[in-house]
């Protein structure tokens, strides 16, 4: 699934599949990526240096500590905090048109829903917004709606749903207006495993079906072994990449693959990743 | 027979206790009638040499029964009794026709008009005012030392100023006490806004942002929903405050009508009766006032998915 080199500037292990023939069009260009914080304690490098090139298509996963950067990385592709230095192009532009043009769908670790609005009305707060028309916005709503298996849901309110329903909602949400990437910031964190588990698999059909190319930060290396196309393994001070690792399971993979000896190998490549990254702090 | 009907008296006194009209007017009916208690054991106390000095001035033999019933129905007591109050109340309201000058309805209404029309230019003052805060780092600077100031002037103190100001650009009657009472009004209006159209999570500004909506969209989208239960909070403080501007604008103008004018006559004459009469009337309409403000919360909450 991984059809683009990656591009790192802190040399990884060197065992890299071959690049693909036919490259895709590359949905997240970084090069050199650096943010600098100033704090009351003085400088934090969030971000040193990243590097990441993303096709579209590609569901890629950052793990890492907290402090380590995924977040913000996230948040600099979406623009909601810019670099200090290095360029980055998000779908064909900069950062910020990207934003202006709607490109991405952005689910955050709280469903942060409207709590005075309807499910199906937190639902068509960006088509309002957007201006879509009356009748695509109630098309829309349903088609979403339907696509997180929330079909009877339309005229509840936030606090009528479980936790993990309102973050299906927030999903369909990021996804209403069928923006060409998804970014998700531990968008599972706040949930029990089963709950997870189950949002888990329901991801990865939607990613399947929809063709769409996802970001998504994690703390949990079974799903980001689980989810990914590739995994990002960062680290902290200075917040950087340390290794980019290739994971083609079959697309119609069910959670059983978690006990596979495949599975167990990379998920031990990630921690053997983020021990690496850990280990001059002890 | 008997011993079955023993059986049943507390068994039946104690499904009475419970009954639920019982159980939440009974506390609310035990303090009233406790305060009304303790009132009159007031007015006796109160009233008792002012009543003994008039039978003594008038050298009338009085026993201590006589100076008893003196209390309750003294002319001009210091404290008049409860049912004094009562009696005048009912007489002013119902006695007279709803528009005449002796009529507490009357005056009643002098005064809610201009409580109203201050409250609407309060409220909309105090919205562009959290309005303009919210939206300028500078406006928020230079704005809200005043807005604070604005409220430690005490009012009687302006009240007069303000009168014979817009008197001399020829505002007279309705409109002066009207702006007296928005004076008051719109601080607690635009504090409480303030912290409303702030109190949207930082998440929910974050993805309007990542749906580029303009700032109008946030507003209308965003911020003024979120900020409706401190609107309606702050609503209920403004409404009253607003009445008591207007019975304050009142009285140092020397108003002829409203219930400003008859606590002002009230206390001239000394007609303690009136006095407290106007006070209950005042009440009265404040309270029917908070009410209306309730109602109309209990039905927006219902259509903003209130639990």
């Amino acid at each position: 699934m991984a059809l683009i080199e990656p591009h790192i500037s802190f040399a990884g292990p060197a065992e890299q599949p071959p690049t693909d023939t036919a490259p895709k069009r590359l949905v997240v260009d970084a090069e050199n990526i650096s943010l600098t914080f100033e704090t009351a304690d003085g400088k934090v490098d969030a971000l040193s240096n990243v590097s990441l090139k993303v096709g579209e298509g590609e569901f890629v996963s950052f793990i890492g500590p907290s402090g380590c950067g995924k977040t913000t990385m996230l948040r600099v592709i979406a623009d909601l905090q810019q670099p200090t230095s290095g360029s980055l192009r998000v779908n064909g532009m900069s950062a910020e048109a990207a934003r202006l043009a709607r490109s991405y769908g952005y689910v955050f670790q709280a469903p942060a829903l409207f709590p005075w609005r309807s499910i199906e009305k937190n639902l068509k707060l960006p088509l309002e917004i957007m201006g879509f028309s009356e009748a695509e916005q109630q098309q829309r709503a349903e088609h979403y709606l339907s696509l997180v298996n929330l079909t009877g849901f339309e005229r509840k309110f936030p606090w009528q749903l479980s936790g993990g329903m309102q973050q299906r909602v927030s999903i369909a949400r990021a996804l209403s207006f069928d923006p060409a990437l998804l970014l998700m910031d531990e968008p599972f964190g706040a949930l029990d495993e089963i709950v997870r588990d189950h949002l888990n698999e329901q991801l990865l059909q939607l990613w399947r079906t929809m063709g769409k190319t996802v970001l998504f930060v994690t703390h949990s290396i079974p799903e980001a072994v689980f989810l990914s196309s590739r995994i990002v393994v960062m680290s902290p001070r200075p917040g950087r990449i340390i290794d980019i690792i290739d994971c083609n399971f079959p697309p119609d993979r069910s959670l059983e693959i978690r006990e596979t000896p495949e599975f167990l190998k990379i998920a031990q490549r990630v921690r053997n990743g983020l021990r690496a990254g850990h280990s001059y702090d002890e | 027979m008997t011993s079955s009907s023993l059986a049943l008296a507390p068994s039946s006194a104690r499904t009475l206790a419970r009954h639920p009209l019982v159980e939440r007017y009974a506390p609310i009916l035990t303090t009233v009638l406790a305060l009304v208690a303790i009132w009159y054991i007031a007015a006796v106390a109160m009233n008792w040499t002012l009543v003994k000095d008039s039978f003594e001035r008038e050298e009338t033999p009085y026993t201590v029964s006589d100076i008893l019933a003196g209390t309750m129905d003294a002319e001009r007591p210091l404290l008049p009794a409860p049912h004094q109050i009562a009696e005048n109340f009912f007489d002013s309201v119902f006695g007279y026709p709803p528009l005449a000058p002796r009529s507490l309805v009357y005056h009643s209404l002098v005064t809610l008009s201009a409580t109203l029309l201050g409250f609407v230019l309060g409220a909309i003052f105090g919205i562009v005012l959290a309005l303009m805060i919210v939206h300028s780092r500078v406006l928020e600077r230079s704005l809200l030392p005043w807005i604070i100031c604005s409220q430690m002037v005490p009012i009687l103190a302006l009240a007069p100023i303000f009168i014979v100001v817009l008197g001399a650009i020829g505002l007279q009657g309705l409109l002066p006490k009207a702006i007296i009472s928005a004076y008051l009004c719109f601080f607690p209006i635009a504090i409480g806004m303030v912290k409303g159209f702030t109190s949207p999570d930082p998440l929910q500004i974050e993805l309007m942002r990542t749906w580029s909506a303009t700032p109008r969209q946030v507003l209308w989208k965003l911020r003024w929903p979120a900020a409706v239960p401190f609107l309606f909070a702050s609503l209920k403080v403004a409404i009253t405050i607003s009445l008591i501007g207007a019975i304050v604008a009142e009285l140092p103008t020397g108003a002829e009508a409203g219930i400003g004018a008859r606590l002002l006559a009230g206390s001239y004459y000394g007609q303690t009766v009136q006095l407290w009469s106007a006070l209950v009337a005042s009440a009265v309409l404040s309270w029917g006032l908070i009410s209306i403000i309730s109602l109309i919360e209990r039905g927006v909450n219902r259509g903003m998915g209130a639990r």
